[in-house]
């Protein structure tokens, strides 16, 4: 089994995403290990990039804080090679393709690959893209991490077919960021996505609040969370690590509750 | 090639959640662009409403000044709105409302592209929502004024470098919250398939009455066209039906700003290299690890990092050249032309003027240019008399 689908064999799957660098590269490793001792059984690390046309307010402003700070993609990389050596919790990245393509889609998957991630998320990278990417993740054992969203309607079929790692349902139209309500059928997205495939299913964008975990969860194999932490992030600073820590444990056990 | 793609530039790099508004828009489009029906219409509207045809303009003044080539001008000034933007926007707007779509969105940098998409929602009864960069509501206000007068609603962008670029980003974030009623009017030959397609096809509508217009006064091809060049639409436009006539050299003009050796630059051909940024794979103005550069043009219309698809394959295969020119050149050949034709150009065209001021001298006496002068210059006055130190009000 490999580290992906080892996070989906602990219940419902609690996801974070927090980007790098924000509030600096020594946080977000300590991060991923309060995260992970909170119960997250797969963790999202964001790769900065200067103009992310699918984040909401709060992801954009923590890739802007972490740009400043100096992040680049080679420093990223050094840190998740440190954090590999003490942990074995799954990893991805989420970046944006332009990222990995001026690094060199090769070098840079290569690299990922090495120092112990598990996966790629490229939100501007759908499925009619994929190929460019997709093939080198399958040369050095990436999984490109597939989205669905609730305007995909018959072509939820055709990207679980192929999708691998875990499919990454988007619950709500529009950019990342918190919603006080989610009215998406999450459960039909799930359902046609099982009927193709046996991936599992993490339903992410809006869900904050413990009430909104408990409801996904029951929808779907595990949930992902971003702004409510990306947020917790910038209003601690260099103290958020309790914060997000008692975050992700009452997030964990609401998924699973 | 396959469709969609320009050589290895173009494609669909976007969220999935647009993916099928794309897919719709392409069939659509695919559908209308052969119905006669639709291309009654439109060409109704580009008539009789826009005022096409632009005129093709000899400019005795100029081509005796500069001593070479005998320079025409391609009068898009002239039309509705002030701009070339009309003919993209009521193709995009003809096409909306077929669709069903009742609202359209677009971005602007100059606020050109948003003036005309607002007039076209409020001839076609459509509710109407654009994006612009703060930094561009400030140097384009009189355009800002304009679009709330025809009813649309703008938007300041805060984001980035508060410019051209961020707009687009904003409108496409906009375009992912509220799908079904809305189109985006995107007002560039760029973002994802089939937007650089579509664009160009409205705009090609230029070169081919350039073609005619010359063919009528002089019997012949002209031997240069020249057009300013952002994501490239006007650029695209005035270039699309010479590319198979191979002796006709075809010159874009990029903003240089303060200068190509400064990074207060947005000449995307000069300066920027292949990557992946709003929907396409293109050339873009970026650092080492793919962040986007904050560019810098005089100009809001041409203040973008990239360029459209099909302007990259036409540099690839050296089919089309791309120069670049500075704020003070643009600048210059902004006051030339008012002076020198009683023509005021938009600050975007000035950087095609201020290239032929160059190229023309070179060109022998029997050699003829077309110079394609995208927009008229009102907008830019309070903005060029404050570069000349001459503190004015709108």
């Amino acid at each position: 089994m490999n580290r992906i689908e080892s996070a989906f064999e602990k219940g419902k799957a609690f996801i974070p995403f927090i980007t790098c660098g924000d509030p600096s590269l020594e946080i977000t490793e300590q991060l991923v290990y309060a995260m992970e001792e909170a119960g997250a059984d797969l963790i999202e690390l964001g790769i900065p990039f200067s103009d992310p046309t699918a984040e909401g307010p709060v992801i954009m402003d923590a890739n802007i804080r972490a740009l400043a700070g100096g992040v680049t993609a080679d420093k990223i990389f050094q840190m998740a090679e440190r954090i590999r050596t003490r942990t074995t919790v799954p990893m991805v990245f989420m970046t944006y393709a332009n990222v990995v393509f001026s690094y060199g889609t090769e070098r840079f998957i290569k690299k990922a690959a090495r120092v112990g991630m598990d996966g790629l998320i490229l939100p501007d990278v759908p499925f009619e893209e994929k190929e460019e990417f997709a093939q080198v993740c399958r040369k050095y054992g990436l999984a490109l991490i597939s989205l669905v969203a609730p305007t995909s309607r018959e072509r939820i079929r055709m990207i679980a077919s192929e999708a691998e790692g875990f499919l990454y349902c988007v619950s709500s139209l529009g950019v990342t960021g918190v919603r006080s309500e989610i009215n998406t059928d999450v459960g039909e997205m799930v359902k046609m996505a099982k009927e193709v495939s046996n991936i599992p299913c993490a339903v992410g964008f809006g869900i904050s609040t413990e009430e909104q975990a408990h409801s996904m969860a029951r929808q779907a194999d595990g949930v992902i969370v971003g702004s409510a932490i990306v947020k917790l992030c910038g209003q601690y600073g260099k103290d958020c690590i309790p914060a997000v820590k008692e975050y992700v444990r009452r997030m964990k056990a609401a998924a699973n509750g | 090639m396959k469709e969609g793609r320009f050589g290895v530039h173009g494609g669909q790099y976007i969220p999935e959640t647009l993916m099928n508004a794309v897919l719709e828009l392409e069939k659509a489009y695919d559908y209308y662009k052969n119905d006669p029906e639709f291309n009654r219409e439109l060409q109704g509207l580009l008539n009789d409403y826009a005022g096409r045809p632009s005129r093709l303009y000899y400019a005795g003044r100029m081509t005796e000044d500069l001593g070479g080539a005998k320079i025409y001008l391609k009068r898009e000034d002239l039309n509705h709105t002030g701009a070339h933007k009309i003919n993209n926007v009521l193709g995009q707007a003809l096409l909306a409302k077929k669709m069903g779509k009742t609202r359209v969105i677009a971005e602007t940098g100059a606020g050109q592209h948003g003036v005309a998409t607002a007039t076209a929602a409020a001839l076609m009864g459509l509710e109407c929502d654009v994006f612009m960069g703060e930094e561009d509501t400030k140097r384009q206000a009189l355009n800002v004024y304009r679009m709330r007068l025809l009813g649309a609603n703008v938007h300041p962008v805060s984001t980035g470098t508060g410019t051209l670029k961020d707009a687009v980003s904003e409108t496409m974030r906009e375009w992912t919250k509220r799908i079904d009623d809305t189109h985006y009017i995107l007002g560039s030959v760029m973002g994802p398939h089939p937007f650089p397609t579509i664009v160009r096809d409205f705009q090609a509508v230029i070169s081919k009455e350039i073609k005619e217009q010359l063919m009528e006064k002089e019997g012949r091809l002209p031997d240069a066209v020249l057009a300013c060049v952002g994501g490239g639409s006007n650029a695209i436009g005035a270039f699309y039906h010479f590319i198979e006539d191979k002796q006709v050299r075809l010159v874009g003009c990029e903003a240089a700003g303060r200068g190509i050796s400064t990074a207060e630059t947005a000449a995307t051909i000069a300066t920027g290299k292949l990557g992946i940024f709003h929907g396409m794979k293109s050339y873009f103005c970026q650092d080492e690890y793919g962040q986007i550069a904050p560019v810098y043009s005089i100009s809001a219309g041409l203040d973008y990092p990239g360029i459209g698809p099909e302007h990259a394959w036409l540099h690839d295969t050296g089919r089309a050249e791309y120069v670049a020119v500075t704020d003070d050149e643009a600048v210059d050949a902004f006051e030339y032309l008012a002076r020198m034709e009683g023509i005021i150009p938009a600050i975007e065209s000035a950087h095609a003027v201020a290239y032929a001021r160059k190229l023309a001298p070179e060109m022998g006496k029997d050699q003829i240019m077309v110079i394609n002068i995208s927009g008229r210059g009102d907008k830019d006055c309070a903005a060029i008399a404050r570069y000349r130190g001459e503190d004015i009000y709108e």
